[in-house]
């Protein structure tokens, strides 16, 4: 279960560890109070139960990995804190207060962001397009005001433009800014999908699976792209993640599901010695 | 080396974010307006302007506002001669209620009641989606069209049932009605053109033209970074409708003068505007114009061919027109799905290294 | 009974019987895009195409016959002969399965793997063509067409019902004999997909084509076989359409409805196409006679598609679809 990734996201981590002065806790970072809390969440579809009855937070500036088996409901979690599904049951509690049902764009434009398992970026759209549209719910200018491309809309999109060349340097993908999107490889679309999301100055980034179907390489340089996200913007990440050693590594506490259950949450050295989660993944031959 | 972009160097965004990035586009473009505005006029005659231009000009704007909903928004609409005879019977009114009013207006009026009845089609368009959305649009198509059939309102109770365009002026130069003067209607549209290309331009470049095509691309996703497809979808329809509105409108009032709603504005033309846009190239603004040409000019073309060189009867010259539409778009399809845009595109690219082949 | 609802009764099936013709039409649809996921825009004017062939060939008329005579100078008017109707049938038939094998190759297999949409696009340019194609090769004149099949009222039924109610029903012995090879047609597609060979092959095909592929069943040979069956019900439905409003280019708009047929009851659904066209073709006769006089008329232009709308509205899925959960 240890895969190469480790190494990359434990020499991510104390490079720029090291570097950071702020207040930080004892395990070295600084983590504030609770972002967003799920309670007793439970998700239906049918008959079949995809969530049962969960309940885990996600506390501020930290980085939250949920993992589990194939099947387990993780990308579904996901789904339901990005308001993609309505649970049947539990509440939604985000900073502080109790969030209504809402539409995944609304719940977006409280400033949750995310990638997905499948890349889904807008393929027909450049690479500075498709991260401009990162930029859409800070982009206010009405629509007559575009059509004459009056002096507020050119200079909303010229700072909105600034902003994504940023993410851009951060990220590294300068030389194919203009190419469009369905021409790039598999890891490159990736970091663009990143971006993206990066642009809309989130503050909590959802990441489903960052690193499924890359090779070291690529995976080490998204663990770097994670950890630098998470502490030069103290942007709060939860992530889905298969490869063990990565997720061990990056984050500071780990959610653990199995058929729609949790059966372990904690830091990473606690859940690894949790008896469910060993049952879970090697007592258990459905992996 | 007669294409280049070399040492045009950007230092602005505004700069790298305009309409003709390279300097010889620029240029170019800018020639060919001043040619349309200044040159043209002097030189056409009555036989060019209803044949071609006028065609051209109108239908132009009609694949503009088609392009921005299909190829922009990506919702499939059949129903663009339904909604062209929206545009045709709000200025026929507008202009029979208030002939003290300039014509101008009336368009503009025209393109907005246009704009809502567009937005009301384009509501079920949160449910339906796809092949479903466009088989819904025909509802729009024959409901329109039998409406302006059937209630006498909207054409005055006329006898006949038709609707004709009274005579109006504009800076004391005739635009509608019999006996008008082949320059002014040829500005006029053309004003209505240039304009609409520009306003298409501008929202296409910045954020509504961007949640317009993540709509398009993956309305899921587009969701997800937080785009209201509610508002996305029906700005589009509002603003497709608007400029298809103007084109209905321009269509009876200044070109045709005379309309019966099920001939001018039957189904064959809402697919008249889509080939347009698919043989121009879907989401490119280029692609309308290039689109709307091909289609004017094809027939044209064909009749002088087949009807004025081969002695054809015109029925049959029809039927073969038929054809070739039918095969081109096939063919379009299957060797350049992005039509005439993409292959002017390549031709740039290529002259860019020209004379070396990489 | 009172009249108002006799003469309702009367048109509700008169609308069944029209209804069984667009269900007919709506199946040819439904078959293609089991088997291959396109939306056959130009199911209708194969209709059309279908009809103008059939009455060409029994009226023994040369193809192309205008077009020749204008470029050769030529007289030519028929072969001068007229051919049985049931083997002017076969000879179409023909005709169309060439037409599938045509499509197949020359327009399909090039774009195999493109959006949904742009096939679509593609079917409204084969809509055309086709159109085009008709007629140049038969004429573009009104035809009757008359295979022998039995037309106007349907004695029994009048003298039955007068002698019941006291008022007889007008239903067309036309209509009887579309519904009666319409439930055979079915019947004989039910069979041919659950019993044969290529039945199998066919539904394979139609749940998943790659997995068909990795099987050893030939794409391609599918592909022309539901075209020609699309073919061959496009035939039908013209000989009925053809035999009951004569061979005319509105014969294609007709056909049209057989789109909000397919909304109403679900693209992939045989039994759906049928209920859809039966809901169609009695909702529309019904408007047409209570609400249709108050608005002036005409109301069979649009109600089909303005109801498909408004049910799609509250059930996007059509009446025989699944719900649709959207995953990410």
């Amino acid at each position: 279960m240890t895969g190469p990734g480790m190494s990359a996201g434990a020499r991510g981590r104390s490079d720029v560890r090291d570097s950071l002065d702020h207040e930080v806790t004892a395990d070295g970072r600084k983590i504030g109070g609770v972002l967003m809390d799920m309670r007793s969440i439970t998700l239906r579809f049918g008959g079949v139960e995809a969530i049962k009855n969960i309940s885990f937070d996600i506390r501020e500036g930290e980085i939250r990995a949920i993992i589990g088996p194939n099947g387990a409901g993780k990308s579904s979690m996901l789904n339901v804190i990005s308001g993609f599904y309505v649970p049947q049951e539990g509440e939604v509690w985000f900073r502080g207060s109790r969030r209504p049902p809402m539409k995944p764009y609304q719940v977006a434009r409280q400033g949750i962001a995310r990638t997905f398992q499948n890349i889904a970026l807008f393929e027909g759209m450049s690479v500075l397009d498709n991260v401009m549209t990162g930029r859409l719910t800070q982009m206010k200018t009405g629509m007559a005001a575009q059509a004459l491309w009056w002096g507020k809309a050119q200079r909303e999109e010229v700072e909105n433009r600034a902003r994504v060349e940023q993410i851009i340097d951060f990220l590294e993908i300068q030389h194919i800014r203009k190419t469009p999107v369905g021409r790039l490889p598999y890891g490159l679309k990736k970091r663009v999908e990143l971006a993206r999301a990066l642009a809309a100055d989130p503050m909590l980034l959802l990441l489903d699976e960052p690193m499924a179907g890359m090779n070291v390489e690529e995976k080490e340089d998204m663990s770097r792209f994670i950890l630098d996200v998470n502490d030069e913007f103290g942007t709060t990440i939860a992530l889905i993640e298969h490869d063990m050693g990565v997720v061990m590594d990056l984050s500071d506490r780990v959610v653990v599901m199995d058929y729609g259950r949790k059966i372990g949450d904690g830091t990473p050295a606690e859940v690894r010695s949790n008896q469910d989660v060993i049952d879970a993944y090697l007592g258990v031959s459905h992996d | 080396m007669l294409y280049r972009e070399a040492g045009d160097f950007k230092t602005s965004y505004e700069a790298d974010g305009q309409t003709f990035p390279i300097r010889l586009d620029r240029r170019g473009y800018y020639a060919i307006l001043v040619m349309a505005l200044a040159v043209v006029p002097f030189v056409l005659n009555d036989y060019w302007v209803n044949a071609v231009f006028l065609p051209f000009l109108i239908y132009a704007i009609a694949a503009l506002g088609l392009n921005i909903l299909t190829g922009y928004c990506g919702q499939v609409s059949l129903g663009t001669g339904g909604f062209m005879a929206v545009g045709a019977y709000s200025v026929y009114k507008l202009m029979t209620a208030f002939p003290e009013i300039s014509i101008a207006i009336h368009v503009v009026l025209a393109g907005l009641i246009t704009a809502l009845v567009g937005v009301l089609f384009g509501l079920p368009s949160l449910r339906i989606k796809g092949f479903y959305l466009a088989v819904a649009t025909l509802a729009a198509q024959f409901f329109l069209v039998w409406l302006f059939n059937r209630v006498p309102w909207f054409y005055n109770y006329s006898a006949s049932g038709q609707i004709s365009a009274p005579e109006r002026t504009l800076l004391g130069y005739r635009i509608t009605g019999p006996e008008t003067q082949a320059w002014a209607v040829y500005l006029f549209c053309l004003v209505f053109l240039v304009a609409s290309a520009w306003i298409a331009r501008n929202l296409t470049r910045g954020s509504v033209g961007r949640k317009w095509m993540a709509i398009r691309d993956m309305d899921i996703a587009a969701e997800i970074i937080g785009v209201n497809p509610l508002t996305a979808k029906l700005s589009a329809f509002a603003v497709s409708s608007f400029f298809v509105g103007i084109s209905g409108a321009l269509f009876f009032a200044v070109y045709l003068g005379a309309v019966e709603v099920g001939e001018a504005f039957g189904i064959n033309k809402s697919f008249l505007v889509l080939f347009m846009i698919i043989i121009g190239g879907l989401g490119s603004i280029f692609g309308s114009f290039a689109g709307a040409a091909f289609m004017v000019l094809m027939p044209v073309f064909l009749k002088n061919v087949l009807v004025g060189g081969l002695g054809w009867p015109t029925d049959l010259a029809a039927h073969l027109e038929f054809m070739i539409v039918g095969a081109l778009i096939i063919l379009f399809l299957v060797l350049e799905p992005h039509g005439l845009a993409q292959l002017w595109r390549m031709t740039k690219e290529k002259l860019r290294l020209w004379p070396f082949p990489h | 009974m009172p009249d108002q609802l006799l003469f309702a009764i009367e048109v509700t099936l008169n609308g069944l019987m029209a209804g069984v013709l667009y269900a007919l039409v709506a199946l040819g649809f439904v078959l293609i895009f089991k088997a291959s996921g396109i939306f056959n825009y130009a199911q209708g004017v194969m209709a059309l195409f279908a009809a103008l062939t059939l009455v060409g060939i029994m009226e023994g008329q040369v193809p192309f016959e205008h077009l020749i005579n204008v470029t050769f100078g030529t007289e030519i008017h028929g072969f001068g002969w007229e051919v049985p109707a049931l083997l002017a049938i076969l000879l179409t038939m023909v005709v169309m399965v060439l037409f599938a094998w045509a499509v197949n190759w020359i327009v399909l297999r090039h774009l195999v793997n493109q959006e949904p949409i742009i096939l679509f696009m593609a079917t409204i340019g084969l809509a055309y063509f086709l159109e085009g194609l008709g007629d140049m090769m038969w004429g573009s004149d009104i035809k009757t067409l008359d295979v022998g099949l039995p037309q106007g009222i349907n004695t029994w039924i009048d003298e039955t019902t007068f002698n019941a109610f006291g008022y007889g029903f007008f239903i067309d012995n036309l209509d009887l004999v579309a519904t009666l090879i319409a439930i055979l047609l079915v019947a004989a597609l039910v069979a041919f997909s659950q019993y044969t060979k290529q039945g199998r092959a066919l539904r394979a095909v139609a749940d998943d084509h790659q997995a068909a592929l990795s099987v050893g069943i030939s794409l391609n040979f599918i592909w022309v076989l539901t075209w020609s069956i699309a073919g061959f019900v496009a035939l039908v439905a013209g000989i009925m359409w053809g035999a009951k409003s004569g061979v005319q280019f509105s014969l294609s708009l007709i056909a049209l409805k057989a789109l909000p047929v397919l909304m109403l009851g679900g693209f992939t659904s045989i039994p759906g196409a049928i209920v859809g066209g039966l809901i169609i073709g009695v909702g529309e006769k019904l408007f047409e006679f209570l609400i249709g006089p108050l608005v002036g008329g005409a109301t069979e232009n649009w109600f089909a598609y303005v109801l498909a709308l408004i049910f799609l509205v509250f059930r996007p899925q059509g009446l025989f679809g699944e719900k649709i959960i959207e995953r990410v």
